[in-house]
Order: structure tokens, then sequence, then C-alpha cells
């Protein structure tokens, strides 16, 4: 089911964040983004308030995009019964954030335990090769499966 | 100004990709294909004129070799740094990053 992240830190006027801008190491000047110190402890927040998150366009129950609703649909063949997913269709900061934050240009992104996982085709190729199952087990979002084919193998 | 958007010749950003790519893996197997028709309705796409904004890509190269998935595809992402943070630029960029080897295996 769906459960919305919701921040309660409240939204700063561009001017008084931008005294808080850091500036991403190892990145060159001209294509920093410059995420908003709002939308990195928002960030930091989901990740760490959650074992699983997904950075996407839209929700789990209505997902606005092909990549996101495939993710999503991922999720949940492999049992994921909650999905917290971020809409970043609602908040332009996280938005762009996000990409900065992740060093990926792209939306969806999913972190697993405070870890970046991938984005779609991560996923789709992790779910191919069992990778994606595994993964969760072993960081407790699903619990081991006895029946599952790739368990036996070890 | 409604343009076609199937059937089209190679656009600018598509040559760019297939330039990058080819000079930086050698792929023995490159397929560009530009999708961006499937997306122009979708929230995301309002108010983008662009033709030119999803991608899949599929790129087989002995370069990949050794490389986890995510290094793989930050690696590609990275040699369209430009085109994917401007305005009206690749919107998306589904890939495909395999080795020949691993290709045989499927």
């Amino acid at each position: 089911m769906f459960r919305p992240f919701t921040s309660n830190i409240s939204r700063l006027p561009a001017a008084a964040t931008s005294q808080f801008m850091r500036l991403p190491l190892q990145r060159p000047l001209v294509a920093a983004r410059f995420i908003t110190d709002r939308a990195r402890s928002t960030i930091d927040d989901a990740i760490k308030q959650n074992s699983l998150v997904v950075f996407m366009k839209g929700t789990p129950d209505e997902p606005m995009c092909g990549f996101s609703r495939a993710v999503v649909q991922i999720l949940q063949m492999h049992g994921v019964n909650e999905i917290v997913g971020v809409d970043c269709l609602q908040d332009p900061e996280i938005r762009e954030g996000i990409k900065e934050y992740t060093d990926w240009p792209t939306i969806p992104q999913v972190y697993v335990k405070g870890e970046f996982i991938g984005g779609c085709d991560v996923m789709v190729q992790m779910h191919q090769s069992g990778e994606l199952h595994e993964l969760l087990v072993k960081e407790g979002v699903l619990e081991a499966d006895p029946d599952a084919g790739e368990f036996k193998r070890e | 100004m409604s343009t076609l958007t199937t059937a089209k010749p190679e656009g600018p950003i598509e040559k760019i990709i297939r330039t990058r790519i080819t000079q930086q893996y050698s792929p023995t197997e490159l397929l560009v294909e530009n999708e961006s028709y499937k997306h122009r309705h979708h929230a995301p796409m309002q108010g983008v004129s662009s033709t030119e904004t999803h991608f899949r890509v599929k790129i087989i190269s002995d370069k990949f070799a050794g490389m986890p998935l995510i290094k793989r595809q930050r690696d590609v992402y990275a040699l369209f740094k430009h085109e994917m943070q401007m305005d009206g630029g690749i919107h998306a960029l589904a890939l495909v990053t395999k080795t020949p080897e691993e290709l045989k295996k499927k």
C-alpha cells in the first residue's frame, strides 16, 4: 500500500537557502546544480527512515511515467507490499536535487537501506538475474522464501 | 507546429549519441532507438517541443568487462551529462550495457 512520504521541514525562501548551498565534490562547477539544503535533508530523511524508498514521478498507486511504473511493478512482483514513494513531480527541488544527490541523471531512483541501487534499467536487469530478490532478502525488505530456486543453490 | 515523429531521419541528438558511444566503446553492436513519440503526452513532457527526449540504447562492448552495472550506466550517462541537464535535452536514456560474452549467455 502507498504510504506518502511527507517532510515536516518547512520550505525556506530561496534567498535563505542559498547561504547553505554546498559545492559537491568531484563535479565541475558548470555542471553543479546546487541542491538546496531543504532538498538534501528531505532526501536524507526519506532514505534513513525507510528501508526501501523510490524517488519517482507520481505515486506507487498512480505512477506518472513508464519507468517509474516499471520499477513499482517489479517491486510488487517481488512481494514488496509497502512501497514508499517520493513524488518528484510535486517538488521541483527534490526533482532536481535527487539527481545531484545520487549523481544519477534520471528518475526513478531506488534506495535500499540508505544505499542507491539503481534506476529502471538496473532494476530490470537485477530482477532478471535474480540479484534483486537476493538483495531484498539480504537487506530484510523481504523474508527469505525457502522455495525460491535461487536460494537452493547456496 | 506539429511534426511527424515516426520514421524520422536521425536528429542531432541521436547523432551525438551514436558518435560518442562509438568513439568511447567501439561497440560490436549498437542500437539507438528514439522513443520520444511514446512519451509526448506524459505529464513531465508538457511544454517540451523537442522530438528527441527519450532514447533506448543497447551497447554491446568489450569495454564493459569486469565493470559493475551501475558503473557502466554512470559512465554512459556521463558522456551525455550536458545533453541530459539542458532544457529540452535528453530526458530518458534507457540502457542495455553488455559484453559480447554476456550476450551469448542469454
